[in-house]
């Protein structure tokens, strides 16, 4: 009895696990799919995780670098937001505002994503060449109750695969809705001042999350 | 009619008597550049009826609607429906100007369908039939028809517009709305006040997202207007407007360190 169980068991842990492996997105895949396959994984583990649900930003922050950091292209996101202060701006200035808006972005992702209950996700009609590099992908967030929440994204073709580098909410693209503000702060007090301004922001988002 | 008249006159000098308090006020701090923004010449004062609207939020329309959200889901649902219900004839109105009859018949048909089997809206069955709620007033007639949005305003109470959506939205808009037709003055403007609690009660769970994401608060609700809008006007397919700056996608090896680090400290003194 108990050698055939010895028997079982490894093939039945390694038949659970081949859908798990089969089920990671691939940055090679589709586009579309790959959008598909991230969102629906992500609100996968949200229903599965009740610290999620309850807003632990600790667990939602480790659920967005494993899952979704691997396909989001943060440099090009940072450079097109910054915009004309990218040109003068030095490899470490580069790297210091990348590093302190994906920060930004991270936390107020993770804050999105503990409000985020039964919802489901439809995909919308994809329209792109297969010879495109740069594509939009469309969807949405239906909740359990109220309109669906229109969410699109901005995709480009990389050695790597696909990779996000821009997203739109109801309507609202992001890296668009940080333009006038970066430009103000760098009008103000240069690149330097854009990082300080970012990196306070993130320090105090951090300690009111401690709070 | 001469009621509604004396209303509309009353609620004007109220709104001109805050604006000239939010301007006397000087309470909102403005930044070095401000006014440059093509898009929003009127900046000094926007950002002081911004900084009024905050305010009155605070005071009164987030207590209010904290109250409002403890009421069972099932009334919040119900509620939210029927206020929807009564923007379909100006949806259905507002789709056949703008050149979308099947549209403004899906619009009817939903009317229909909520008024009567809904029981007065209270229950959203059109949209299990497959006719999709519509979000249009006459503000983005006028973006179709090509108007363009004008300067941005800052609307006291209200909120974000420009001058095209203030002349839709303020000017034609209430006429299209049942809200409007309701007989009783006292029904029709409670009923209104209901509106705009419940419009605010949706906003309570995500609201705080803009406080993390902003950098700068005005700015960042001001371009998501602007963008939003936009995007309603086309349908949710507003052609790529491209910087030519994100053009240049080999953006070049950074600058020597010297240059900028050397070039910042004496730009800096001036501001």
């Amino acid at each position: 009895m108990f050698e055939k169980l010895r028997l079982i068991l490894p093939c039945v842990l390694l038949l659970a696990a081949v859908p798990a492996v089969a089920q990671a997105p691939s940055a090679q895949a589709a586009p579309d799919a790959l959008v598909r396959d991230l969102t629906a994984q992500v609100l996968d583990a949200i229903r599965a995780d009740s610290a999620i649900a309850a807003g632990d930003i600790g667990r939602i922050q480790k659920l967005v670098d494993e899952k979704i950091l691997p396909y989001v292209d943060f440099p090009k996101m940072t450079r097109l937001a910054v915009g004309r202060g990218w040109r003068d701006a030095t490899a470490e200035q580069r790297t210091a505002l990348t590093r302190e808006f994906r920060t930004l972005l991270l936390r107020t992702y993770s804050g999105a994503l503990a409000q985020v209950k039964d919802h489901q996700v439809q995909m919308r009609p994809f329209r792109a060449q297969p010879a495109d590099t740069d594509v939009l992908v469309r969807s949405a967030v239906v909740p359990s109750r109220g309109d669906p929440i229109q969410l699109d994204y901005r995709l480009e073709k990389q050695d790597a695969g696909w990779k996000i580098y821009d997203v739109n909410v109801l309507g609202v693209w992001l890296v668009e809705n940080y333009k006038t503000q970066f430009a103000s702060e760098i009008s103000a007090g240069g690149v330097d001042g854009l990082i300080k301004s970012l990196t306070e922001r993130n320090k105090s988002l951090a300690e009111n999350k401690k709070a | 009619m001469t009621d509604r008249t004396a209303w509309l006159r009353r609620g004007l000098r109220a709104a001109a008597a805050v604006a000239v308090l939010a301007l006397a006020g000087g309470c909102a701090t403005l930044p070095p550049n401000v006014g440059q923004d093509p898009r929003d010449p009127w900046e000094a004062v926007n950002r002081n009826v911004f900084v009024f609207n905050e305010a009155f939020d605070a005071d009164i329309m987030k207590p209010l609607a904290e109250h409002y959200a403890l009421l069972p889901s099932f009334v919040k649902d119900c509620l939210s429906n029927m206020f929807a219900n009564l923007r379909g004839p100006s949806n259905a109105v507002n789709n056949a100007l703008q050149g979308k009859p099947a549209e403004a018949a899906s619009d009817v048909g939903r009317f229909v369908v909520n008024t009567t089997v809904g029981l007065v809206g209270c229950f959203d069955v059109a949209t299990g039939m497959g006719l999709e709620k519509s979000d249009e007033d006459f503000g983005q007639t006028l973006g179709v028809w090509g108007v363009e949005p004008g300067p941005y305003l800052v609307v006291p109470f209200l909120g974000p517009s420009n001058v095209r959506d203030a002349v839709g939205i303020l000017g034609v808009e209430p006429f299209l709305d049942l809200n409007f037709y309701i007989d009783n003055a006292t029904i029709e403007y409670s009923v209104l006040a209901l509106r705009f609690v419940n419009l605010r009660a949706q906003l309570l769970s995500t609201e705080h997202l803009i406080d993390d994401a902003a950098l700068d608060r005005y700015t960042f609700i001001r371009d998501g207007f602007l963008q939003r809008r936009r995007y309603l006007i086309y349908d949710g397919n507003p052609p790529r407007e491209i910087d030519p700056e994100d053009e240049d996608d080999d953006d070049g090896p950074p600058p020597p360190a010297a240059t900028p680090t050397a070039a910042a400290p004496a730009a800096e003194p001036g501001r």
